[in-house]
């Protein structure tokens, strides 16, 4: 039997050990923020996020690769939302539960696990080459967007499976076919979490080197994609660049770390504003 | 008995096929502007015989339906019957208060919209009459872009009577609309039912004798999926002619 000072010991056994590991965690999260801002804090001002690199990324800003990611997650959400979404009411709403349901969620799940740069390469084969959309923004929107699409199908499938069945029962009883009530009660009812899945897939995706490095990412371009079959910059891969290629890493250094905070800071960013829109549907419903 | 709204003739019905009948055999009437009162023990069959009426038992894989629905004459199951019209013309309140994440307008509008109407004043004058006549504009008129969930447990249900309303339905089906609700909340909603008769046909299940007695004109008592009795409220209550009738009425078993 164990004696009251016992469980008290063991309680405060577990306690300690769970505080010590938020405290690590936390220590993780914090150190690498400090680091990262201590380094390139100085290099953020607005000529910075507002003009093109210049001599060989010595100088200069980094507006190129901002507006190439934006136009990259754009592309990729473009593709991923509705082909996600769309997937997951077939599996939840008109799939049978049989075998042949098993087996296709079961390759789904598997494809979130595929790495990054296996789904470059074939992104690289399969957009590039074989629909010969080329090295462009297309082909790294959608490569992406391959990326984003097996965690988007499992978050608004979870959606879609936490709209209570009474509501369906309602619309049904009131003379709604099958796609109305999908259509006009289920996702209306889903959708904030889909959103919400959708915010982590893109922070992803904007984060992602090895998918775009193959496909439409480029080293150096002077201008803007004007079309999606044109390259583009993007932030990820500006990073890598800077980090493996320059020579005057005293130059670059400060662009490099300045690039990873904008590049946080537009992950955040966009987190934000979806957090917003979510509360803000929340509120209307 | 002729003037039937609603009949069923030997309606039998399991959920998959080799399961046992779930319903044996109901024969019953349920008159034009009436209210009629299906009661029994837990697990009896009374939903599944509701739910047969609107055809809601067609989303269960498999179910098997033997006999007849006839509404208004014509079988509801038969093979040129469109479900969603059918739907519209039997209306449905559930046991559970169940209104969309919508607003209160939104609610009732939802019915009229699924039939493309777009007309504002239009649906707004079918939003005001079918939450006076379910008892519930008053409390409600001048917060109609509010959501449902802020209304209490019984405004919400007569919310769901309001929005089955909307699509004028000729019969209305209830399946223990007040087993979630306060005794306040029951006794309104109980004397809208019998408001209801007026323009409707009901059908109302439900597990309290007393509330049938009060509100119901027949009533039909339910055993193990066979129908045991139907009649006239009065003569089911006072003089049941099955004697496991009266054992159920009287508290003997339940
Ligand atoms: N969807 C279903 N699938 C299979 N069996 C069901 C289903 N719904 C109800 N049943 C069974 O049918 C019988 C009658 O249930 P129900 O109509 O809900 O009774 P009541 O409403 O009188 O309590 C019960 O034995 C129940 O287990
Ligand atoms: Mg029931």
């Amino acid at each position: 039997m164990k004696t009251h000072f016992m469980r008290k010991t063991a309680d405060l056994t577990a306690t300690a050990a769970l505080c010590c590991c938020m405290a690590i965690s936390t220590a993780i999260l914090g150190a690498s923020l400090a680091f990262l801002t201590s380094k390139g804090w100085g290099a953020l001002t607005w000529e910075f996020i507002t003009e093109p690199p210049r001599a060989g990324m010595t100088e200069g800003g980094i507006v190129t690769p901002i507006v190439g990611s934006v136009q990259l997650i754009a592309v990729s959400m473009a593709f991923a939302f509705p082909v996600g979404i769309l997937t997951a009411i077939y599996f939840n709403e008109y799939a049978a539960d049989g075998t042949l349901t098993r087996l296709l969620r079961l390759a789904i799940r598997s494809l979130a696990s595929v790495p990054s740069v296996v789904l470059g390469l074939f992104g690289f084969a399969f957009f590039c080459s074989f629909l010969r959309f080329g090295v462009s923004l297309l082909s790294a929107g959608l490569t992406l967007g391959c990326l984003a699409i097996p965690t988007l199908i499992t978050a608004a499938e979870t959606a879609l499976q936490n709209v209570p069945q009474d509501f369906r029962d309602a619309s049904y009883a009131l003379g709604a076919t099958q796609w109305q009530t999908i259509y006009r009660v289920v996702l209306p009812s889903a959708l904030p979490s889909i959103i919400t899945g959708g915010i982590l897939c893109v922070g992803r995706v904007a984060g992602e080197t090895a998918p775009i490095m193959f496909t439409g990412a480029v080293y150096f371009s002077p201008g803007f994609a004007s079309s999606i079959f044109d390259t583009v910059m993007a932030l990820p891969y500006h990073i890598y660049v800077l980090a493996t290629a320059g020579t005057q890493i005293d130059k670059t250094g400060p662009i490099q770390y300045g690039t990873i905070l904008v590049l946080l800071a537009l992950t955040l960013g966009i987190s934000m504003t979806g957090i917003v829109a979510r509360s803000h549907m929340r509120k209307k419903l | 008995m002729d003037g039937a709204k609603l009949k069923t003739e030997s309606l039998s019905m399991a959920y998959s096929a080799n399961a046992p009948y779930a319903l044996k055999d109901i024969s019953v009437d349920v008159a034009e502007n009436s209210v009629m009162a299906f009661i029994g023990p837990s697990g009896c069959g009374k939903s599944t015989f509701l739910r047969c009426l609107n055809r809601m038992n067609d989303f269960v894989g498999g179910v098997r339906v033997e006999g007849r629905v006839l509404l208004d004459g014509s079988d509801i199951y038969a093979p040129e019957v469109d479900v969603t019209a059918l739907r519209r013309k039997v209306g449905m309140v559930f046991q559970r208060p169940n209104p969309f994440p919508f607003s209160i307008r939104e609610n009732v509008a939802y019915g009229q919209k699924l039939l493309g109407e777009r007309n504002k004043s239009r649906l707004d004058e079918i939003v005001e009459s079918s939450l006076s006549s379910a008892g519930l504009w008053e409390e409600v008129r001048d917060r109609l872009n509010e959501p449902a969930v802020s209304l209490s447990g019984g405004q919400q249900q007569r919310l769901c009577i309001a929005r089955a309303i909307a699509v004028s339905p000729e019969v209305l089906l209830m399946d223990e609309p007040t087993s979630a609700l306060d005794p306040l909340a029951t006794a309104r909603i109980e004397e809208l039912v019998r408001e209801l008769k007026k323009d409707y046909t009901v059908a109302i299940v439900t597990h309290n004798m007393q509330q049938a007695a009060r509100i119901s004109d027949a009533t039909a008592f339910f055993l193990m999926g066979e129908l045991v009795e139907a009649g006239p409220t009065t003569g089911i209550f006072t003089t049941p002619s099955d004697p496991r009738t009266e054992d159920y009425i009287t508290g003997r078993f339940g």
